[in-house]
């Protein structure tokens, strides 16, 4: 059955594209809510506008998508997370940016919102902002002999800004509270009013690791809304970069959790992999992280015989450095030791999650947008989605060392797809409103993006919704009972993303 | 191990050391006239801060250890602490929220300190200026020596700046600064 069939009174909007939005009632809201908290849908994204809340759920036995809006009068709703844990953060934001109230959300603290910009609600009413920010409270935790470590929000390696609030008894962790939020640039703020070729740019610094994907996303949900398409050849190289990028972050994530379990060799190694990798695409595409090379209608930039020739030449120095490299990480017991029943995801909250990525795949949720959607060009690729029970940092580590192996196979079987052709379409404009959405699989997880065009050609609203942000609440669960000392291999071994969920 | 280990790193990998980029060493130039800078040697301990990056700039600067750029062979290399830094390497357009942030890791750093801008965000707030949750440049907070654009710069970018950096400072003479 159809998602927006069990809504007694939805109205469909038309011009949404390629899945169905309708506007629900405050019934029909909580009946999604209900779907959700009992695991028959799985939330992919909760967003705002001045006046209405939007809701993209995912029913998996149907694999149906469908966005649901229910218009908010007098600035309140519902509150999803009420049911539904995953909801809250999401719901936070879209208070602090909004100013619409989820009504019964247990958390009334905001997230994004630090008290230090000018204006409340700057996406919403612009009130301006109180004299004194409000001091921030954490959870608190009880018990004999606990003592509390805050850490942030600047860390003592090369990674982004965020609070760590541990709780601990002894070595061992009783609770981590996260506190984000400290890299907010306002990107959706300022993509209102944008045109695309400027939004395109801002979706792509939403994430620098990330910036092929979310151009990526955000061309495939511009095109849909727009009803046009790219031309086969630039279907190719899209793929062909978002694998490129997928091997890159995963061969540093790889070296990078084996080094907090201070065994260097193998970021030495890995380093030297990625650094080819990243030549590689420089070569080809002519940037080494490939920003700005996906645009809406196609790709900025072609691919020539060198390319491919240096392409298929590194696809062949991995396959034979890699299994190697896993080998060596196989075998070393010191390292084994390390990373093996370390931060355990249990299967149960992937699912209530939604979890996607490498942090899914490691704990039972196989869900993979190339394969469950199958967008141009997976559709016409044979590769297999690697998954694990275990959840643990070893069975991430296993993720993507098998997904690199499956992205060398799908760059090579691009490279024989692909043909000459024209790499961009025309844009039109609209001349009336159009809505699309798009979720592409990054090498995080899935991103999804949701836009709506206005006739002038200009983006009105777009949201971009990060993988993490069904990520980083897991990382709270998994560091229970772990030592402290494990944490920053708990934490890259999920990786999650400061910049694109703070946006 | 041992045979991984020595079959990778053996021959060059590590590219020869870039020219300093002429147009930093002006800016330095400019920089260190107005500046009383005390003689250290060709050594600096550098401590990265993101302030707001989209972190496509840490990328490229942890790249700066690998194998082909090998950062430690200038006497530079990254400390874990602000207290033990003369150099402060700032990324991202300073976000509203991490502006205290900044001014306290550098008010945390001992003199004599240079603070080095990366990417375009950190110039002037890049695409993010104009918005609400971005102060927008670096230098609006704390006082910026030296500038390396790009989105991000590519390594040798980095490297080219922090060798303009290294032979400012080893270069300037002790004689001409007043002595403290």
């Amino acid at each position: 059955m159809n998602i927006l069939d069990t809504f007694a009174d939805a109205r469909l909007i038309e011009n949404h594209r390629p899945w169905p939005r309708a506007i629900v009632t405050a019934d029909g809201w909580r009946h999604a809510a209900s779907q959700l908290a009992q695991g028959r849908w799985d939330l992919v994204a909760l967003w705002g506008e001045q006046r209405a809340v939007h809701l993209a759920v995912r029913d998996p036995g149907a694999n149906g998508f469908a966005v649901l809006t229910l218009e908010c009068a007098g600035g309140q709703y519902p509150s999803v997370g009420k049911l539904h844990p995953p909801a809250i953060r999401l719901e936070r934001t879209v208070r602090d940016l909004f100013g619409l109230e989820p009504v019964g959300l247990p958390d009334a603290r905001p997230w994004l919102d630090h008290g230090r910009w000018d204006v409340q609600h700057p996406m919403g009413s612009r009130e301006p902002a109180l004299p004194m920010a409000v001091p921030y409270q954490f959870l608190p935790a009880d018990g004999e002999s606990l003592h509390q470590i805050g850490v942030g929000p600047v860390h003592a390696g090369i990674i982004e800004p965020g609070f760590f609030q541990f709780t601990a008894g002894g070595e061992t962790i009783v609770r981590l509270e996260e506190r984000l939020g400290y890299v907010h640039k306002g990107i959706e703020a300022l993509m209102a009013g944008a045109n695309i070729d400027r939004a395109i740019k801002l979706a792509g610094r939403a994430s620098g690791d990330s910036t092929v994907s979310y151009a990526y996303a955000f061309a495939m949900a511009a095109e849909a809304a727009l009803g046009i398409e790219a031309p086969p050849r630039a279907v190719w190289l899209r793929a062909l970069m978002a694998e490129i990028e997928r091997i890159a972050n995963h061969l540093g994530d790889f070296g990078a959790i084996c080094n907090d379990a201070s065994f260097a060799i193998m970021q030495v190694q890995c380093a030297i992999l990625r650094e080819r990798v990243l030549r590689a695409a420089n070569e080809c595409f002519g940037h080494r992280l490939m920003r700005d090379c996906i645009v809406v209608g196609g790709v900025a930039t072609d691919l020539d015989d060198a390319g491919i020739a240096s392409l298929l030449q590194l696809m062949t120095d991995i396959g034979k450095r890699l299994p190697r490299l896993s080998e060596l990480y196989d075998k070393t017991a010191s390292l084994q030791d390390r990373t093996t029943g370390t931060g355990i995801l249990s299967p149960e909250l992937a699912r209530q999650y939604a979890s996607g990525g490498f942090v899914g795949r490691a704990s039972g949720r196989g869900f993979d947008a190339r394969k469950v959607i199958a967008y141009p060009p997976y559709d016409r690729i044979a590769f297999e989605v690697p998954m694990l029970e275990e959840g643990d940092v070893n069975a991430r580590v296993w993720i993507c060392i098998r997904e690199i192996e499956q992205s060398a196979s799908i760059i090579r079987q691009i490279l024989e797809h692909v043909r000459q052709g024209p790499l961009r379409t025309g844009m039109t404009r609209p001349d009336e409103p159009r809505e699309g959405a798009a979720l592409v699989e990054g090498f995080r997880g899935d991103i999804f993006v949701w836009m709506r065009i206005a006739a002038d050609g200009t983006i009105e609203r777009c949201h971009l919704r990060d993988p993490s942000w069904f990520q980083w609440p897991l990382l709270e669960a998994a560091i229970e009972g772990n030592i402290v000392a494990d944490f920053p291999l708990c934490n890259k071994s999920f990786n999650c993303s400061y910049s694109g969920q703070d946006l | 191990m041992r045979n991984i280990l020595l079959e990778s790193l053996r021959g060059a990998l590590t590219e020869p050391p870039p020219p300093a980029d002429e147009e930093m060493l002006a800016e330095l130039a400019r920089a260190l006239e107005q500046r009383a800078r005390r003689r250290l040697g060709r050594s600096l301990a550098i401590r990265q801060i993101d302030a707001g990056s989209c972190n496509g700039c840490e990328l490229e600067i942890h790249a700066l250890n690998n194998a082909f750029y090998d950062l430690e062979r200038f006497g530079l290399h990254f400390v874990a602490s602000p207290r033990h830094a003369d150099v402060l390497l700032v990324t991202g357009p300073v976000t509203k929220n991490m502006r205290e942030a900044l001014e306290r890791t550098y008010a945390a750093t001992p003199d004599p300190k240079w603070v080095v801008a990366v990417g375009d965000c950190a110039l002037d707030g890049g695409m993010f200026a104009g918005g609400y949750a971005c102060v927008g440049g670096v230098s609006i907070v704390v006082p910026v020596d030296l500038h390396i654009r790009g989105c991000p710069p590519a390594p040798l970018k980095l490297l080219q700046g922090l060798c303009a950096l290294l032979s400012e400072v080893g270069t300037a003479k002790a004689s001409a600064l007043p002595v403290s």
